[in-house]
């Protein structure tokens, strides 16, 4: 009893100087860092704590986290080299089409013209053949045409040459056909 | 009986207000109240515990389908290496590489422990000068052996700046060798005093909440500071990381 009365009194400083590290309240007295009692004991763990952590580093997870960084580091130059290979094949294939494409343009423009060519020969042909079929035909009926005007002519001839006999025998006169019919040229000249 | 009238006039001497803003760092026993001793389990081997099972959640059990499409932990996971393999090799070249595997264990405790000291109530591993000493020595030892087993005596010459004028050599070794040996100090007291300043100011900003009318800014400057310290947290781990690489690659390459 009479010493915690006493301890009440004490100046801290006194306490800190005679090592003491926590009050009657287990409050800190001064900086509880420089407690030398307790460093033995923050030194021993500490120890303890890094060697753990350093075996556990050391041992598991450094090298599972380099593993995992080399090979993603593998499988990104991988994909970039399979990439890079697609788009040369890409370019080759795109290539490949243009060349098909530029050979089929220049088959059709020949089949364009070959046959352009041979409908022309055709219709040719057949321009030609049409031309002699319609000289042929509008001569042959220039030669009808010619000789149904010398058969009219004739006939014409004839009709009048018996109209006028008729004509001067219902006048009375005595026809003499040679006579009418040489009239009758004699008119159609004239 | 004692205990409990002192408490009272503890709180009572305060006027309400009650800073604690240390108490944060006590190591206590996880069981019982008796005295430490260095293989008691206390809260730094539950939050060391955490830290080391928070890394294996990360960096083992997310990257466990190995898929070469990374999911969201495997990613983490993946980023995590990534960032601490390019700084080693950016900072120290091509044979430092082998050195990788001590790096990102330093790396990745710190990250992990300061992070998981921002989970409220709990406790930060990292703001304990015991702890980032221990690494800082470890650095600071290695590095040295690692320079004398590699170019021998001639190890020394780091010390030489060949570069500078003659006369004023003598002066830049010593400049240099002093700056050598303070490299453990500030390589471990940045770690902690960094993670403790920020704990501390939030917990002094939290003591100021139990007055009413201060409260709302109490909380708005908690937040700010818990943002700042979310930055800390990352930012320190990376430099006491990228400050390894620098001594290791003074070690490897002493020959500026």
């Amino acid at each position: 009893m009479a010493t915690e009365t006493t301890a009440q009194h004490v100046d801290p400083l006194a306490l800190e100087e005679a090592g003491m590290c926590v009050d009657a309240h287990g409050g800190a007295i001064g900086m509880p860092q420089l407690c030398f009692d307790w460093f033995p004991n923050q030194m021993f763990w500490l120890v303890v704590t890094l060697v753990v952590i350093f075996l556990v580093l050391s041992r598991v997870a450094l090298p599972r986290i380099a593993a995992i960084l080399a090979e993603r580091q593998g499988t990104i130059t991988n994909d970039i080299a399979a990439a890079e290979d697609l788009k040369a094949k890409a370019v080759a294939a795109e290539a490949a089409y243009n060349q098909a494409l530029a050979d089929a343009r220049t088959e059709a423009q020949a089949i364009v013209a070959e046959a352009k060519a041979e409908i022309q020969a055709d219709l040719d042909v057949a321009i030609q053949k049409a031309d002699a079929e319609i000289a042929a035909k509008s001569a042959e009926s220039e030669k009808a045409i010619a000789e149904i005007r010398a058969g009219a002519l004739d006939s014409v001839k004839a009709v009048a040459s018996d109209t006028a006999a008729e004509l001067v025998s219902v006048l009375g006169g005595k026809a003499d056909s040679d006579a009418v019919n040489a009239a009758v040229s004699d008119r159609l000249k004239g | 009986m004692a205990s409990e009238s002192l408490g009272a006039e503890h709180v009572s001497e305060e006027s309400g207000l009650v800073f604690h803003p240390m108490d944060q760092f006590i190591v206590k026993p996880l069981f019982g109240d008796g005295p430490i001793s260095w293989y008691t389990p206390t809260n730094v081997t539950l939050w060391m515990g955490l830290a080391v099972l928070a890394i294996i959640a990360l960096l083992v059990l997310s990257t466990s389908k190995r898929a070469i499409v990374p999911g969201r932990g495997q990613s983490i996971a993946e980023l995590a290496y990534g960032f601490v393999y390019k700084m080693v090799e950016d900072v120290t070249g091509k044979d430092g590489i082998k050195y990788f595997p001590y790096i990102m264990t330093l790396f990745m405790f710190i990250v992990c422990a300061n992070f998981l000291g921002l989970i409220p109530g709990s406790f930060t591993t990292t703001s304990h000068l015991a702890v980032t000493v221990v690494m800082a020595l470890a650095v600071f030892l290695t590095v040295t052996v690692l320079g004398f087993y590699l170019h021998g005596a001639s190890f020394i010459k780091l010390f030489w700046i060949s570069a500078a004028p003659l006369p004023l050599r003598p002066v830049l070794a010593l400049i240099e060798v002093i700056s050598y040996f303070v490299r453990p100090v500030s390589h471990s007291i940045r770690l902690m005093g960094n993670m403790m300043a920020g704990h501390a100011v939030i917990k002094v900003f939290a003591g100021f909440a139990a007055i009413t009318a201060i409260a709302p800014i109490s909380v708005l400057a908690i937040s700010a500071i818990y943002a700042l310290e979310i930055l800390v947290s990352f930012i320190q781990a990376y430099v006491f990381a990228i400050l390894t690489c620098v001594y290791l690659k003074d070690a490897l390459h002493p020959h500026h």
